[in-house]
């Protein structure tokens, strides 16, 4: 029985060492939220307890076949069923998982109280893309994956945050109550972000709802975790979390821009610049599905390029982008653009890669189309 | 590669249900192909079905090494992520509908009648039929890949929308193709179920059957109760996505959260489809190889019912993050911990029968003893998993996708080749080569628990499943991964020369080839001649 003892004690000693001899990047982020540590520090107990499960478990199951091999003589004993034994391991796990219930249940009750929120975060997620709505106060963009295409097929070094970085970060300040809204314009997302412990799907027709109290400032990134489709693994959520004062500077920038691009509805644009904004727009919103050089991926997404519907219908090019095709893959943009980029985005399809019709759309007849 | 089967000799009996029935010869049974196509004994039957899903567990095997292929380091280097998609979608239903239920329902075919001492299956043209619609289903599955758009894209979980408004055309014959695999499965399950509770032999009760009959009795209730549920959640899709349905569409007033409900009142009793058939083979072999009757038969028998009726109060733990109410994360959260009783009991018998016997390690028992370890620690991950807030984090995670490996591939399939090593000297008359089979199992666990213990690590630092590439801090734990897959993959290679080894010679085996064996089967000849108790043997009661 000595031996066993020794065995399982350096088995504890070991394993116990175990967390602490491995970085940091082995286990769940303890993150930055109380829930995020709650959770971790839940993970961590029941870890434990597993182990302790594992330790005794399999000790008495190594020990039997150390002790009792058939090769070392052992003779068999003929015992079963005794009924206290029985009682005891149902019992006794039984115990275990109330135990293990009861703080689950405190910290999960705590997960569902979204009441009380300082701001709202509209959270949509798209193929292959999330929405950002501040709502109420009229700041809403998209944030797509800003790793260049060319580092994914391994033509250029990889960064540091490959696969990880967005062209507009979700900004939200610390020591406030913020609750997600979230929803899908097409199939089952899921926004998470580890270090807030906030995974929740999107569904198109539902609205979930989770929330956050981020303690540091920082940058903190996540993915989507639902499978989504062809481009699921390039979703990437990155999160710039700052102090109040600045998140509120922030938010009266951002509303400010969005006022004077409105005011660019009116004027004449030229075709040079519509083109320059249209391929930053394609880049973030069309070219997760209809790839970057317009060839699309057929039988899904069709090819942009040389698409002879597109060329010679340029009123049905502007609803399809406005309006979405119904029972299609493609998403009405109508609310998630606005009419300069609807303009040109319109603007740089019928003139990119080779589609040369000349043909410019101005923001004027994008909201005139939209208030039809 | 048929297995070398007995001359066919006509005997008095009939097989017909009614043992010891009216004394008819048998007809002599077609040669060549047509002797495959039309056989109706259990024992042909049932090796169909083992090599059907031999090959298909090697295609799905080859699915899941061209995801571990591209996942060897990041960058998308030899597929496209589209592709990488159906890889991950046909290599899940492969191995699930294709691989791990069929060698199952083999070892059922197989053993059922030997182990209750009945002369063949209750319905055996059914029998017939519910294996010859596998390859047909499988083989419209498969051709999927070669359709335009390609083959199902969604994940062996096929969530709606993904699988209905955005799905690739070939859907509808992933639709048909499911339909007619689990039309095999309820008939199967129709047959077993016949078989056990009317062939018995006199004097068996049922609680004298050996485990792997009980174990199979309900799983094949399992099987009736939830492939309806399949059929009708796959047929709302076709509707959806032919007829102009709403089922899940939320721009026609549907609910796609609906079509996951529905699926996992399937999948989850689906998951212990796959387990509880591998407890009864379990439970056989190690109190033969620790020569020590089984700790608790009858605990054994109760906690497979009590798991196999939780299975259906707790499927919305797949859903945690999907919204549900707090009262039913609550629920779903205390049902699905509760699972972790029965299952204990079940490893704790397994030791306590380990407990104070006399123990050898031929290559069965060293696959059963890996499957209580591995097992053991997938329920274990399966535990925390249960959690539900801490579950808001594993989510969706490759620490999911350890922990049902661990209890699949060290669990159902472990299960499955222990019973296929305890089994092949009845089959085939020999014993499977012993060095080789442990060069198997080594090669095996070693691979194994390389490529999906790393998993857990990638997972909680936070890398999400089905994603075809990945952030540079998850590079090392893939790498490992990948390693291990093709170890595991290739070392599979050796199981299948150890059983081709087996059918064509090898140290004979006598009737009761493991000196510690005493179920039915063991009364036989070895190989077991093609029919088997034309005469009801009389049954011993013995110790359970």
């Amino acid at each position: 029985m000595r031996t066993m003892f020794v065995w399982m004690a350096g088995c504890l000693i070991g394993l116990a060492s175990l967390p602490a001899a491995i970085a940091s990047g082995w286990n769940m982020p303890v993150g930055v939220t109380e829930i995020s540590r709650e959770i971790y520090s839940l993970h961590m107990i029941i870890f434990w307890i597993c182990v302790a499960i594992g330790v005794v478990v399999f000790g008495v199951m190594f020990y039997s076949l150390f002790k009792f091999r058939h090769s070392r003589g052992a003779k068999s004993a003929n015992f079963h069923e005794n009924t206290t034994v029985e009682v005891i391991w149902t019992a006794v796990p039984l115990l275990i998982l109330v135990g293990m219930a009861v703080p689950a249940t405190a910290t999960l009750k705590k997960m569902y109280d979204t009441s009380d929120a300082e701001l709202d975060v509209m959270i949509v997620g798209q193929q292959f893309r999330w929405r950002y709505e501040y709502l109420g106060e009229d700041v809403a963009f998209t944030s797509s994956m800003s790793t260049p295409m060319a580092q994914v097929r391994g033509e250029e070094e990889k960064g540091e945050h490959y696969l990880l970085e967005v062209d507009n970060p979700l900004v939200l300040p610390i020591n406030r109550k913020v609750r997600f809204l979230m929803t899908s314009d097409d199939v089952i997302h899921s926004w998470w972000v580890p270090d807030f412990a906030v995974k929740q799907d999107t569904i198109p027709g539902f609205i979930n709802e989770n929330w956050t109290r981020i303690d540091e400032p920082g940058i903190y990134r996540g993915q989507c975790a639902e499978l989504c489709g062809m481009n699921h693994g390039f979703m990437p959520i990155v999160v710039h979390a700052m102090e109040e004062d600045d998140f509120d500077a922030w938010l009266v920038e951002r509303r400010e821009e969005a006022e004077q691009e409105a005011m660019g509805v009116d004027r004449d644009w030229e075709m040079d610049e519509l083109m320059e904004r249209g391929e930053g727009v394609y880049a973030s919103v069309c070219a997760s599905c209809h790839q970057d050089v317009g060839q699309g991926s057929p039988p899904v997404f069709p090819a942009l390029a040389g698409n002879q519907q597109l060329l010679d219908d340029p009123a049905w090019h502007l609803d399809v982008i406005i309006n979405g095709v119904s029972g299609a893959a493609m998403p009405a943009f109508r609310s998630t653009l606005n009419p300069v980029e609807i303009a040109a985005v319109t603007t740089w399809t019928r003139n990119a890669w080779g589609n040369d019709t000349g043909d410019v759309v101005q923001p004027a007849e994008v909201a005139e189309e939209l208030a039809q | 590669m048929a297995p070398k089967l007995p001359p066919h000799h006509p005997v008095e009996q009939s097989t017909s249900a009614v043992a010891g029935g009216n004394a008819a010869a048998h007809p002599e049974p077609p040669r060549g192909i047509l002797r495959w196509l039309l056989t109706t004994n259990h024992k042909e039957i049932g090796s169909l079905y083992l090599i059907f899903s031999l090959i298909m567990f090697f295609i799905g095997g080859i699915f899941a090494l061209v995801v571990r292929a591209e996942l060897f380091q990041p960058g998308m280097s030899l597929i496209r992520p589209e592709f990488f998609n159906q890889m991950t979608t046909m290599h899940g239903l492969i191995m699930v509908f294709a691989a791990v239920m069929p060698a199952f329902t083999g070892l059922a075919n197989w053993m059922i009648p030997l182990q209750i001492g009945a002369p063949d299956m209750a319905l055996p043209r059914l029998n017939n039929f519910s294996f010859w619609l596998l390859p047909v289903a499988f083989i419209l599955l498969l051709s999927t890949l070669l359709m335009p758009g390609g083959g199902p894209n969604f994940g062996w979980t096929f969530y709606a929308p993904l699988s209905t408004t955005y799905a690739p055309p070939s859907t509808t014959f992933f639709i048909l193709s499911l339909h007619i695999a689990g039309i095999s499965s309820i008939l199967g399950a129709i047959n077993i179920v016949a078989t056990i509770l009317n062939m018995r032999a006199p004097g068996m009760r049922m609680m004298d059957m050996p485990l792997f009959v009980w174990t199979w009795l309900i799983t094949a209730f399992l099987l009736i109760a939830v492939m309806p549920v399949l059929a009708g959640v796959i047929t709302m899709m076709l509707m959806d996505i032919n007829f102009g349905t709403h089922f899940f569409n939320a721009a026609g007033g549907g609910d796609p959260v609906l079509f996951q409900h529905l699926f996992w009142f399937f999948g989850h009793p689906e998951v212990y489809i796959m387990i509880l058939p591998a407890f009864g083979i379990v439970s056989a072999i190690i109190p033969t190889f620790a020569r020590k009757p089984l700790f608790g038969y009858a605990s054994m028998v109760y906690a497979t019912a009590s798991i196999a009726i939780l299975s259906f109060l707790v499927w919305a733990h797949h859903m945690f993050v999907v919204g549900l109410p707090l009262a039913a994360e609550l629920f779903f959260m205390y049902t699905t911990m509760l699972i972790a009783v029965p299952t204990g009991v079940k490893v704790f018998n397994w030791i306590t029968t380990l407990f104070r016997g006399s123990i050898s390690f031929e290559p069965p028992m060293l696959f059963a003893l890996a499957f209580v370890v591995l097992f053991t620690i997938g329920g274990l991950s399966g535990v925390m998993l249960a959690i539900a807030p801490a579950d808001f984090q594993y989510h969706d995670t490759y620490f999911v996708v350890a922990h049902f490996h661990y209890v699949l591939v060290p669990g159902a399939v472990f299960a499955i080749m222990a019973g296929v090593y305890y089994w092949l000297p009845k089959w085939t008359g020999h014993y499977p080569n012993v060095k080789l089979a442990q060069w198997h199992f080594w090669l095996s666990v070693v691979g194994v628990n390389l490529t999906f213990f790393p998993m857990h690590f990638s997972g909680l630092a936070g890398m999400p499943r089905r994603i075809p590439d990945y952030a540079l801090q998850f590079a090392d734990f893939n790498l490992v991964s990948s390693l291990g897959s093709f170890l595991f993959g290739a070392s599979q290679l050796v199981f299948v020369a150890v059983v081709i080894l087996c059918v064509r010679g090898g140290e004979k085996a006598p009737a009761k080839a493991w000196e510690g064996a005493v179920d039915l089967e063991w009364s036989v000849p070895s190989p077991a001649p093609l029919h088997t108790f034309e005469t009801p043997p009389t049954f011993q009661r013995q110790q359970h």
